[in-house]
């Protein structure tokens, strides 16, 4: 395609091609502290095209193409085509991605040791690990944690994180405007703008660490903390994954050993500091 | 059914791991998921690799839990043994 984009996340390399330059220059601001892909050889290829032919130059609208498409994805405006790129990349990774147990969740690491946090669309687990990754933990991702079958060891997936509608102001007041990309307003998800980790999260995104807690939060109660039986975990986090089901018995003893070796709490919280808190508490008290 | 018999794969066709009070039982063979409650877990482990018809399987599963042999525990396991005919864990034979 006659442009294009590279970039390593974690253990996945990436090659997002697109017939506009706009979501390939706006992937290069947010991506400029991310490594290439070894050799340059992409595990995944995500081509953003335009839907027909006149749709390239007419109110441009973008078609997520690649080796996994949704057949029946909307196409989006060109104003959120590093949106588009982005669901291009997620989609590639969640359907194609073999060498690990992808679940939907979030992790942070400290001293070695990974804390999953996962849930319903919603929960906040996005903004949670975002702020985390700002006070004492490295941040490892938003929105995949990838479970090695073999070892049973958590391996970072840091993109950058997209923030919905009030949490952008929660988390640029942390990390600053310099860590924030471009305000795209009135998308399906409602104003997004990415929040990019720190260079130390993405220097150390080749190093992974063991699950040592998986919280399941929920926003909008009282501050509590609750334990999980280990069968609803194992339930909830086969649901949570977008590959269990393909891997076949690797994926089943990659999760049983997970929900056997790692603490586990659900926790609800009304506001990110009783949530910040609450984690902590956990953390301390989970062995 | 009285008289009827129900095979299972044998045990190497399964992964069978206790989560508390469920246990997470993976097929093999059809590369299903199943998580279920006792006495599942029990009746797949006794019929494993073998051919019996329900009273023979209550038997021997009396052998090594606490379980009356009656009418009425006999027509529980064959309402369980028909579920997992259903499910595929099982078959008549």
């Amino acid at each position: 395609m006659r442009h294009h984009y590279s970039v390593k996340v974690g253990p996945a390399g990436f090659r997002i091609g697109s017939a506009w330059p706009q979501p390939i220059a706006a992937l290069a601001q947010l991506y400029a502290l991310y490594p290439k892909p070894i050799d340059l050889i992409p595990d995944f290829t995500v081509r953003l095209e335009p839907d027909t032919r006149l749709r390239q130059w007419i109110r441009p609208s973008v078609a997520i193409r690649g080796d996994f498409t949704l057949p029946d994805a909307v196409p989006m405006s060109l104003d959120h085509g590093l949106l588009a790129a982005e669901l291009g990349m997620n989609l590639q990774m969640a359907m194609g991605q073999r060498n690990f147990l992808l679940l939907h969740a979030g992790s942070v690491e400290r001293d070695g040791e990974v804390l999953i946090v996962t849930g319903e669309s919603g929960a906040g687990k996005s903004t949670l690990c975002a702020l985390l990754g700002e006070t004492g933990w490295r941040f490892m991702g938003d929105e995949f944690a990838l479970i090695e079958p073999e070892t049973g060891l958590a391996w970072a997936f840091p993109r950058p994180v997209s923030l919905k509608n009030k949490a952008v102001d929660v988390v640029r007041a942390v990390a600053g405007e310099g860590r924030m990309g471009p305000m795209m307003a009135g998308t399906p998800k409602g104003d997004i703008r990415h929040f990019i980790p720190s260079p130390e999260a993405l220097a150390a995104m080749d190093k992974p660490g063991k699950p040592a807690l998986i919280l399941f939060p929920r926003f909008g109660y009282a501050r509590a903390a609750r334990p999980m039986g280990r069968a609803e975990v194992f339930v909830r986090l086969t649901q949570a994954s977008t590959n269990y089901v393909t891997l076949g018995e690797r994926g089943f003893k990659a999760l049983t050993r997970l929900v056997d070796e790692t603490p586990v709490g659900a926790i609800d919280y009304p506001d990110t500091e009783s949530a910040l808190s609450l984690v902590e508490e956990l953390w301390a008290a989970r062995r | 059914m009285i008289g009827a018999h129900y095979a299972a794969d044998s045990s190497d066709a399964f992964s069978i791991v206790p989560l508390d009070a469920l246990t997470a039982i993976y097929h093999r063979r059809s590369g299903v998921t199943h998580v279920v409650t006792d006495p599942v877990p029990q009746i797949i482990e006794a019929l494993a690799g073998k051919t019996l018809s329900a009273e023979d399987l209550l038997s021997a599963l009396a052998v090594d839990h606490e379980i009356v042999i009656d009418s009425e525990t006999l027509a529980g396991l064959n309402a369980r043994l028909d579920e997992l005919t259903e499910v595929g864990l099982v078959s008549p034979a």
